[in-house]
């Protein structure tokens, strides 16, 4: 078999985390009963005319500046004309002619180390409404609460080569824009989409071969199967002489199979124009300066930060950077308690563990600051040993529980009193003479079993220190 | 007919004002009015009788109260039926929007309600405001009141004759390429298209959005100037609204129009433009000149491309604009479909006319992909320089004068065979929305049928002030010459 080369190009819509929709007030709101936040504009009525959303252009512009790319002075929207019921206007207001951003780029690292994937361009545009099938009653209904609803599309440059890179490209594309505050960038409930478009060439070829878009891919790993897939597909067409078909393809993550949704013959004629109800945006260079400099910390300053600041090591601050939420639940954890190292280390332990265990990302940490600050105060003071604190940490990640009402609650709270440590001790001792025997003996490892018995006795509410050191006190005598 | 029907707009307000006659009894005399006359006139679509005695009681209450004292509260007036009006049926005069009843008025209208202005109801128009006769409504033709065997003009025809036929003390129309002006100088009343941007277009249901306009219909040119006053605002639902300091348009009343600067096109008077019209437009402009205006003939240049460049623009911006009537949402949908696709087609096919259809199809075409640079694109380029030719001449003239039609008004039936021939009658009004200009058409006499004749006053951008004001000189001037034959005949 000869050799290949895939070409990716990625096609990336993000809904922004506007409160209101893009060209009217209704609000973003997931949720809600159908066409409950929509008003003539988003509905399409007739003589309703859109307004831009400032924050919309604000976001976008952000996230162009974030990715490198150079913003357009003059910027326009232009409408995408087709009949679909779930588009109320039968136009979408897109950008085609002159987008906000253009010719940027971001660097990826993969096992073959860093490139560049360059941004073509980012436009602004509306969301469609979404159309509810009801078999029951044999009809189809539509609910505009989706309507209007701001998205940008980032379209990549094709040079991507491998599902690796396309994860690598997402990652940080979704973690830029998720600092960035401008979306919360989740696929599975779609407020960031992919599109993949895909094509093979025989390798040292210089022209691309025919590609093919794919829709409907909903986490990484169908992204990661889709382009494995296609891929294949692609490769083995021209490996039998047959020819690649440029078309649209849906993917069905379920069936590991994609299926042609309709090809470039049937392609409709949007018939693109200025959208003369809106007057073309005029940027100024102030106005961007001014978005600039309200840039977040993004990941690269953060991990300078963490080792100068807090002196957290490498590794462990890339971890606590490849999310916003994480890394913003430890910076909020370590205002709270002064105690970065300690923080770092929950985070990194316990929360990683939790997460993994429970097939959660960071972004559903639903616990607060506030109560793993406290927690590890309590166990700084001693109030809990670091045992029984994992089981409080367990109580908060899932509950969100606060620390000293939950140790007070179920008397959770380390004994210090000492007469009460010495009497169980003392009966430890009495009621375990092989060990003490084996001690005297001179194996000190028989004195982890009796700490282990003493703590048993105590609940684990001792602090095995304590108790170790009461131990070897009493046995030296 | 009650005399005070024929009161002015601002005479009305101030007789109500002073108790000489309420609101009420002003709508009342204008429902009687309707009831006898829109037998023959039809301007009519939506008559709103029981609405209309209410609002005009809350008005006179408020009156009352003190609440309300503007020189137009409790006068009635007619609104174009694509201006949408809360809870009353706005068709734009076509079967696909036959039922559609808004849940919103149009900021022009919330402006005039506002102003203690009651609503009559709404008039017929050309469907869509697609035409320059009102005879494309889909509920019937309007005829003129000047002779019913003839048609109003359009598309605000039925705004136009409802004025004339003193239905109404003035009315909304609204002018994507004339179809203010040139209603208006068939039915012999005032008519007025602003600045681009001057009313809210919020409520207005788009034809061609770039080039759409509200304006004023009244008697008169002071009324328009009252109205225009009232309607004109800077509106934040509508991105293209302007935010202007300058909307005391009644200040412009001034009976001067000494060392005023007053250019004729020569392009206007050429071929195709009819004797009597020519002879009436050009006595007006002497009027002008005897009343101290400098008056000289200019060449404009580019006129000829005015209608292409105009009916590319409009009609891809209509093809747009008019595909949310799908029969998904409101309006109308066909009875017997089989499918989404089937839907579409027969609900649009039986909604439309055949005008509305062919501009459709001709703006779906001029947008298609390999045709959008050589027809949309150029057509932009010429709208550009249509532009220039009149920043260049607002270099050397305060207002620009000429014909609002190439002829008086058409009989019916006569225009709708050669669509063509209806496009060219449009020459002289739209260049004014391809420019964004403001522009008035004003009565200047009659032909030897008994028709009205308009003259046309073009302004710069923001310069309505100055076609006010040669407007009103020139009205002053015909009413003296008017009252000075009336006491020869008497002599």
């Amino acid at each position: 078999m000869r050799q290949y080369e895939t070409v990716i190009g990625l096609e990336v819509h993000v809904e922004l985390a506007t409160k209101t929709k893009i060209f009217c007030g209704c609000s973003t709101a997931f949720g809600g009963a159908p066409n409950t936040h929509t008003c003539p504009v988003c509905t399409g009525m007739p003589g309703s005319l859109p307004v831009l959303n400032r924050q919309v252009l604000e976001y976008a512009m952000a996230v162009g500046l974030a990715t490198n790319c150079e913003i357009n002075r003059y910027c326009k929207f232009d409408r995408k004309n087709y009949f679909y019921p779930d588009n109320p206007q039968n136009y979408q207001i897109s950008q085609l002619y002159l987008p906000i951003c253009h010719d940027g780029g971001i660097e990826i690292e993969t096992g073959f180390g860093k490139k560049t994937v360059g941004i073509h361009e980012i436009h602004m545009e509306e969301d469609a409404g979404k159309l509810i099938h009801d078999e029951w009653e044999d009809c189809s209904l539509v609910d505009y609460n989706r309507s209007g609803v701001p998205l940008i599309e980032i379209v990549s440059e094709p040079d991507m080569r491998s599902a690796e890179e396309v994860i690598a490209y997402l990652d940080k594309l979704r973690l830029i824009i998720q600092y960035l505050g401008a979306s919360d960038c989740k696929l599975q409930e779609g407020s960031m989409r992919a599109d993949v478009n895909l094509s093979v060439r025989e390798a040292g070829q210089k022209e691309f071969g025919t590609r093919t878009e794919m829709k409907n891919l909903n986490s990484f790993r169908a992204i990661a199967r889709a382009i494995e897939n296609e891929r294949d597909r692609q490769i083995d067409l021209l490996e039998a002489g047959e020819k690649v078909v440029q078309e649209t393809r849906r993917w069905d993550d379920a069936k590991e199979y994609s299926y042609a949704m309709r090809s470039k013959e049937d392609a409709q004629d949007y018939r693109y124009f200025p959208d003369p109800d809106l007057v073309p945006v005029v940027i100024s260079d102030e106005w961007i300066e001014k978005i600039r400099a309200a840039q977040p910390e993004m990941r690269a300053e953060k991990l300078v930060r963490y080792r100068e600041e807090f002196g957290i090591p490498d590794y462990d601050a890339g971890i606590l950077t490849s999310s916003k939420k994480m890394a913003d639940m430890f910076e909020e954890t370590a205002a709270l308690c002064g105690k970065p190292k300690k923080v770092s280390n929950w985070l990194m332990g316990e929360t990683l563990r939790l997460l993994k265990e429970q097939n959660l990302d960071p972004e559903d940490m639903r616990f607060s600051p506030k109560h793993l600050a406290d927690l590890i105060d309590l166990v700084d003071a001693g109030t809990v040993n670091s045992t029984v604190a994992k089981d409080v940490f367990a109580e908060i990640f899932a509950r969100d529980v606060d620390p000293a009402v939950y140790v007070e609650e179920k008397g959770l709270k380390t004994v210090n009193d000492e007469g009460a440590l010495r009497k169980t001790v003392e009966e430890v001792i009495a009621a375990n003479p092989q060990s003490v025997a084996d001690y005297r003996g001179g194996k000190e490892k028989a004195i982890g079993f009796l700490v282990g018995q003493t703590m048993k006795a105590m609940k684990g509410k001792a602090d095995p220190g304590a108790v170790n050191r009461l131990l070897k006190e009493i046995l030296a005598q | 007919m009650d005399d005070r029907l024929e009161l002015s707009a601002l005479a009305l307000g101030r007789q109500i004002r002073e108790r000489k006659i309420s609101a009420v009894e002003a709508v009342q005399a204008a429902l009687s009015r309707i009831r006898e006359t829109e037998e023959t006139v039809h301007a009519f679509v939506t008559v709103d009788e029981e609405g209309a005695l209410r609002r005009a009681k809350q008005v006179q209450q408020k009156i009352d109260a003190g609440e309300l004292s503007g020189p137009l509260a409790g006068v009635p007036a007619a609104v174009k039926d694509n201006l949408c009006t809360k809870g009353l049926l706005t068709t734009c005069a076509s079967r696909i929007l036959e039922n559609f009843v808004p849940p919103y008025s149009a900021q022009a209208v919330e402006n005039l309600e506002e102003a203690g202005v009651v609503v009559l109801g709404k008039t017929n128009m050309d469907e869509f405001a697609m035409g320059s006769t009102t005879e494309t409504s889909y509920f019937g033709v309007t005829r003129n009141p000047w002779n019913p065997e003839h048609v109003p003009g359009g598309s605000s025809g039925g705004s136009c004759a409802a004025v004339a036929a003193n239905e109404c003390f003035f009315a909304l129309g609204s002018d994507t390429g004339g179809s203010i002006r040139q209603p208006s100088s068939f039915c012999g009343v005032v008519g007025l298209k602003p600045t681009y941007g001057t009313v809210s277009r919020y409520g207005l249901v788009a034809y061609g959005s770039s080039l759409d306009q509200i304006g004023p219909i009244a008697k008169n040119v002071s009324d328009c100037a009252a109205v225009l006053e009232i309607i004109a605002s800077h509106d934040p639902k509508d991105s293209t609204s302007l935010k202007r300091t300058d909307l005391d348009f009644t200040s412009a009343l001034l009976d001067d129009v000494k060392g005023m600067r007053i250019g004729i096109p020569r392009d206007y008077l050429g071929e195709g433009l009819d004797g009597e019209v020519r002879q009436a437009v050009l006595a007006a402009a002497e009027v002008l000149k005897e009343r101290g205006a400098e008056v000289e003939e200019f060449d404009l240049s580019l006129v000829e491309y005015a209608i292409p460049a105009y009916y590319t623009i409009a009609s891809a911006e209509a093809s747009s604009n008019l595909s949310r009537f799908d029969g998904v949402k409101y309006g109308y949908r066909a009875k017997d479909f089989d499918g989404l696709h089937q839907m579409y087609k027969k609900s649009r096919s039986e909604g439309f006319g055949p005008e509305v259809k062919r501009r459709i199809m001709l703006g779906a075409f001029v947008l298609s992909s390999g045709y959008y640079d050589a027809y949309y694109l150029k057509a932009l380029r010429t709208k550009a320089l249509i532009k220039q030719a009149f920043d260049r001449a607002f270099e050397k003239y305060d207002v620009i004068l000429g014909p609002a039609a190439p002829t008086t008004a058409p009989r019916l039936g006569e225009s709708l065979a050669d669509p063509l021939k209806m496009y060219l009658g449009d020459i002289y009004t739209i260049s004014a929305n391809l420019a964004g200009i403001p522009g008035i058409s004003v009565p200047c006499g009659m032909d030897s049928r008994g028709l009205p004749i308009g003259v046309q006053l073009l302004g710069n951008c923001f310069e309505e002030k100055k076609i006010i004001r040669a407007a009103y000189a020139y009205e002053c001037a015909r009413a003296c010459r008017a009252a000075q034959q009336g006491k020869a005949v008497e002599a």
